[in-house]
Order: C-alpha cells, then sequence, then structure tokens
C-alpha cells in the first residue's frame, strides 16, 4: 500500500467529484438516492449550504435534472448525479437542455444494468445511452474519468464546456472509479481555469437569446435580470418563439451540432503511452484503462510492442485521434465492461487497414490486467 | 383598473407572432386576463416574474407573455420552478398547468412541491380533457363519460384536485370558475401573495372536446353550466353530500402558514457560514 505524501489527501472519487464542482463554481445541486452515486448528493447536502448554494432532494430524478435546469436558467451553474435506473428517468430532461441549450452537469455512476440490473457492481454499458438515450437528433459531450483526481478535474472541465458551449455535459464514470479512494494533490483555485456562459453586451431590447453570434453559442442572461425571453422545448426562432418554418427549424438543429462540432480539434482529450512503435495499441477507459495501461506496461517488459491509449472524452467520439491510433497500428484492442459500444465507434471509423478485438466482460467484475495481458499475447503475429 | 387595451399593451408581447393557438371560447384566455390584470393591480416588475408552463394547450401560455418565460416539459413545470425559485428567491415563480399535465403525468411532482412548500404560486386549468392531443379523457373527466379514449364510457374515477393538494400540505388552496371572474382576480391574487406553496383550481371550458360529452354547443353555454353548478365553500359545508355531486365547490379550501423550505434552508445557511 502507497502512503499519502504531505500534500496528498485521501479523497474517494464521488467526493473528488464534489470537490471539483464546488472548485468549478457549481452553486445548486438536486438529486435523488442511488447507490453507487449517493456519496455525492449527501456531500453536497453538507457542503452547498456552507459555500452559499443551495441543495435539494427531490421526488426522482426527473425532477432532480428538472430543477437543475430551472436553476442554471435563473444563473446557477448547476448539477445532479445518478445511476442507470435515475439515468434512464433522466434521458427526457437531458433533450430539453440540448434543445433549450442550458448549461448542466449529469453524473452517471454507472452500475450493471439493464433495468435494476446488479447493485451495485461496476459497468460501462451506459455510453451508448449518453450518446443517444434522449429521442431526436443531438449532439453530447461525455466525459470518462480513469482515476480519483480525474473525477475532480473532469468534474471541473464539464462545467466549463457546458458554460462554453451551453448544452449538458455527462460524467460517465463507472462504480469503481467513483468508490475507490486515492490519494490526490488539490489543485489551487488560482491555476484552475473557469469558464462562464458567455453573456449579451447588447441592451435587452436587441437581444437574440437564440441568435448565432459567430460562435455558435448565444449569450445567456440569467432570468430576472432585464432580458425578458422564451425557453422552450419545442423548435423555436432566434427570439425563442415556437416555429414550424423549415427556414428556421434546421439552421437551428444545424447551429446545436456545429457549435460543438467546429471545436472537436480542441476536444481530443486523452493520455497515450508507447503508441509510436505499437504494433498492437489497446484503447480503453474508466476503470479498465488502469487495468490496461498496467498490463501494457508489462507487455513492453516482456518486449511486445504494444500501445496504450485512455479517452477522457468519450462523446463527440475523438474520431482523429483514433484514426491515427488505426492507421499506426497493425491491430487495436478494445476492452470494456460492455458488450462492445466504444469498439463499435472504433470498428466505425476503422477504413479496414486494422484489425479491431474486442475484450468485452459483463459479470459485474472489472476487468483485470491479467486478462488484457494474455489478450495482447494471443494477439501477437 | 387599466382598461384591457392598456394590459395588452404591456404585457403581450409585440415581437409574438399572434394570432394565439388557442381554439374561439377557450377558458386559457380568460385566466390569461384575470392573471395580467392581478400581476399590474399588486405591481410587480416584468424583469421579477417568471412564468412556468408544462405541455398541452395551457402550457402555450407563456409565449405571449413579456416576462421571463419557460415552456417545460410535460407535468414537469413545477420542478423546473422549484430549481429556480430556490437559485433566485426574489423572484415571483408563476406556474400554469392544466389538468393532465398537473396531475396525471405530474402528479407526482404536484404533490411533493405542495409538501416541501417552496414559494411557487401555481394555476391549474382544469377543464376535464386532453385537449391539444384531441379530447381523451384526464383524471378529472367525470366517470361514465364519452371521450375520444373511452369511446364505451370512461371507466375511471376523477379526482378532485383541490382536496389532493390540501391534504398534502400545501399553504394556500382554491378553486375558481373563469366565468366567476371577480372571485378568480381575488383567489390569484392571494395565491401570488402567498408566501408558500399556492394552488388555484381554474375550471374552465374546452369548447371544442369536453363541449362533446356535456351536451352543451357553445362556450357561452358552457360557462353558464359554470355559473349553475357551482357553489360556494360555505354553502357546501352546509349541505350533504349527496347534494354536492357533480357540484363545483369555489372559493378557499386552505389557507394556513407553514415554513418555506428557502426559510428554512436560509436560516441553516446563516448558522453554518458563522
Amino acid at each position: 500500500m502507497r502512503k499519502l505524501t504531505q500534500e496528498q489527501v485521501l479523497l474517494q472519487g464521488n467526493e473528488a467529484c464534489v470537490k471539483g464542482a464546488l472548485m468549478a463554481g457549481c452553486r445548486f445541486f438536486a438529486g435523488y438516492p442511488i447507490t453507487p452515486a449517493t456519496e455525492v448528493m449527501e456531500i453536497m447536502a453538507q457542503e452547498l449550504p456552507k459555500a452559499g448554494g443551495v441543495f435539494i432532494q427531490m421526488e426522482d430524478e426527473i425532477a432532480s435534472l428538472g430543477a437543475v435546469i430551472g436553476a442554471s436558467l435563473a444563473g446557477a451553474k448547476s448539477m445532479t448525479a445518478t445511476s442507470g435506473p435515475g439515468f434512464s428517468l433522466m434521458q427526457e430532461h437531458i433533450g430539453f437542455a440540448c434543445m433549450a441549450e442550458v448549461p448542466c452537469v449529469i453524473v452517471d455512476v454507472m452500475r450493471a444494468g439493464p433495468s435494476t440490473g446488479l447493485p451495485t457492481q461496476p459497468s460501462q454499458a451506459d455510453v451508448m445511452q449518453a450518446r443517444w438515450g434522449t429521442h431526436g437528433d443531438h449532439p453530447i459531450i461525455a466525459l470518462a474519468p480513469a482515476s480519483v483526481y480525474e473525477f475532480l478535474e473532469l468534474t471541473i472541465q464539464a462545467f466549463n464546456l457546458s458554460e462554453r458551449y451551453r448544452t449538458p455535459v455527462i460524467i460517465l464514470v463507472d462504480e469503481v472509479i467513483a468508490h475507490l479512494r486515492e490519494g490526490v494533490i488539490l489543485p489551487a483555485l488560482g491555476d484552475i481555469e473557469i469558464e462562464e456562459r458567455p453573456q449579451p453586451k447588447v441592451p435587452p431590447e436587441w437581444y437574440l437569446p437564440y441568435g448565432d453570434p459567430g460562435s455558435g453559442v448565444p449569450p445567456m442572461p440569467p432570468f430576472g435580470e432585464g432580458y425578458r425571453y422564451h425557453v422552450t422545448g419545442l423548435y423555436h426562432d432566434v427570439r425563442g418563439y415556437p416555429t414550424t418554418r423549415i427556414d428556421e427549424v434546421e439552421p437551428l438543429i444545424r447551429r446545436l451540432f456545429s457549435k460543438i462540432s467546429k471545436d472537436f480539434e480542441r476536444l481530443q482529450w486523452f493520455d497515450s503511452f508507447h503508441t509510436d512503435d505499437a504494433t498492437i495499441t489497446v484503447i480503453s477507459y474508466g476503470c479498465v484503462a488502469r487495468a490496461a495501461f498496467q498490463a501494457v506496461k508489462e507487455a513492453r517488459e516482456q518486449g511486445l510492442k504494444v500501445g496504450f491509449i485512455k479517452l477522457k472524452i468519450l462523446w463527440p467520439f475523438m474520431r482523429r485521434t483514433i484514426t491515427k491510433i488505426l492507421a499506426n497500428s497493425q491491430k487495436v484492442l478494445v476492452p470494456e465492461m460492455n458488450i462492445g459500444q466504444i469498439s463499435r465507434e472504433v470498428k466505425r471509423v476503422n477504413k479496414g487497414e486494422c484489425e479491431v478485438a474486442t475484450l468485452n466482460k459483463v459479470d459485474g467484475t472489472p476487468i483485470t490486467p491479467p486478462e488484457i495481458l494474455k489478450m495482447l499475447e494471443e494477439m501477437q503475429p | 383598473m387599466k382598461e384591457t387595451a392598456e394590459l395588452v399593451h404591456i404585457y403581450l408581447r409585440s415581437s409574438k407572432k399572434f394570432p394565439h393557438i388557442w381554439c374561439a371560447g377557450c377558458g386559457i384566455g380568460i385566466f390569461m386576463n384575470a392573471l395580467l390584470r392581478v400581476i399590474d393591480r399588486i405591481g410587480y416588475s416584468k424583469d421579477d416574474v417568471v412564468l412556468v408552463s408544462g405541455i398541452g394547450c395551457s402550457g402555450r401560455l407563456p409565449v405571449y407573455v413579456d416576462f421571463n418565460t419557460l415552456h417545460t416539459t410535460h407535468g414537469r413545470a413545477l420542478t423546473f420552478a422549484t430549481g429556480i425559485k430556490l437559485a433566485k428567491p426574489h423572484l415571483k415563480v408563476i406556474t400554469v398547468m392544466g389538468d393532465g399535465d398537473a396531475i396525471a403525468i405530474g402528479g407526482n411532482h404536484l404533490i411533493h412541491a405542495a409538501r416541501r412548500n417552496v414559494e411557487i404560486a401555481s394555476f391549474v386549468i382544469n377543464n376535464y380533457v386532453y385537449g391539444m392531443t384531441g379530447g381523451q379523457y384526464s383524471p378529472t373527466t367525470p366517470h361514465g363519460v364519452k371521450t375520444t379514449s373511452s369511446p364505451y364510457g370512461n371507466p375511471e374515477h376523477d379526482f378532485d384536485i383541490c382536496r389532493v393538494v390540501e391534504a398534502a400540505g400545501a399553504a394556500f388552496v382554491a378553486r375558481s370558475t373563469v366565468y366567476h371572474t371577480r372571485l378568480l382576480d381575488r383567489l390569484i391574487s392571494k395565491a401570488l401573495k402567498k408566501k408558500g406553496f399556492a394552488l388555484v383550481e381554474v375550471v374552465s371550458q374546452c369548447p371544442t372536446y369536453s363541449s362533446r360529452w356535456l351536451d352543451l354547443d357553445s362556450p357561452v353555454e358552457m360557462m353558464k353550466w359554470q355559473k349553475e353548478n357551482s357553489i360556494t365553500m360555505e354553502k357546501a359545508r352546509r349541505i350533504s353530500k349527496e347534494e354536492l355531486t357533480g357540484k363545483i365547490v369555489i372559493g378557499v379550501l386552505a389557507d394556513r402558514e407553514v415554513q418555506t423550505y428557502h426559510e428554512r434552508y436560509q436560516q441553516v445557511s446563516e448558522k453554518l457560514k458563522v
């Protein structure tokens, strides 16, 4: 067992998430109890009143995300945390937040499903639900931490992305990382870049709540400060009013996508190890990335030319980064705690020159380094 | 009191594409008129008013008026309103819902909002039917009547919105019809000024759909029906249960002092900061 250094504090993943959220300026939390996400709520209940924020326990997860969106419209950085069954209930309001462009952060601590599933063994099976769970075309951003520190860091980044693009951001974390305790060096507040939603520079009478200022992200003043505007889940014109006009409907949905897709280059967040000369590369995320990293290190010691990449952003899928990996390797291995979700994406962007292997474990226990190492040995040419 | 024309200029959005979506003779416009009249009389700043709605005919109300307006998802208006009020307690948060909206799909949120007692003035426009989707029975549609989803008669029993909300602990509960406009104004005013969760059920007419099973062929006939079938709370207390069958009991059902969620939260928060 490693000892903590003097600068380190021992934190649980869910605890680190709260620390990150408060550093990012989160001042509103609404949630509903569900293992393995409940600690986020419990710690928020303790800390938010001290920080001048508001905590509320709602009657279900639908209500939780509703309250979060309401608070965000009133100007508070807001979040909720849940697990699979609650995440299913939240899908309705994730769509609303996409359509009405309301910043908010949703933590989904993945446990094995479907339905009530395996409370509360880990899983990574909500990846596609995060992408497509709410109805209709929509863009989404989802981040995947692989350590306690990363959970803190990516929670801050989730708020930043959410404010920058006025869009819901999902943190897809697994039960292992959420309940893991690790030594963490807390970042100094001055070292963290905190982003705020864009504000209008024009008087209320000139303000267009859904006009494109060029960046694709309209400025968003809070309710109650003179900019009286309309917010709806219906297709709307630049003033926020419902519309079915074809020259207003399509530009809206196109803008919702392009405000994020124009920045794909900025949204390639990953850690890699020995990818340059690797004939086989392991593509992984979340707790599986820890096992993969260990397996790759051991394989290197054996002289095997293997590489490792850990994805910190799952959505939008990092096509640019992955196609480079696919071009440089002969084979890739995608170990996942599901039947194959990110591996589908890897196969989708693969041009055929690379062999994509999968390692899928769905028995409620984490994938181990020996399991990945064995696979890597078998895959040797 | 200002003339309606003057209120129109102050409160309706000039940039919005009128006409509105409501059928001729719908009661929602009468309610909207009353709400604006009372808001004007109380003198709230338009910047401080947030109007939140769900889905359905009533859900379209906020878009026409010049406040901070939010048209949410079906049944969930109160959840958004809760977040707004707690994040910015100085705002006057008002919700407008329909009967299906508030007590079918939103029933869970309604009883918990009443119990939790966040200061929200809520109005349920009850026209006994799902209007926008084409006249299906709602939780307030009387037992036995034919609707588009109960072609052989409504097999379910209806439910009394006010009594449910009263039992759930709301600080203020009242009922009016759109026919009783003066009473409606008074009740809206009380609900808006109430510290705590307030609900007014506004019995209204759907001349397109509920007129069919009432066998009334015009909005005027339907409003006469409201007049003839209504009975005040005071009178209702004096007569038997049998005599009350089919009557609309109007007036204040409950008016009590309950500490709001926010007051309590503020107290705790202040203590923790010291």
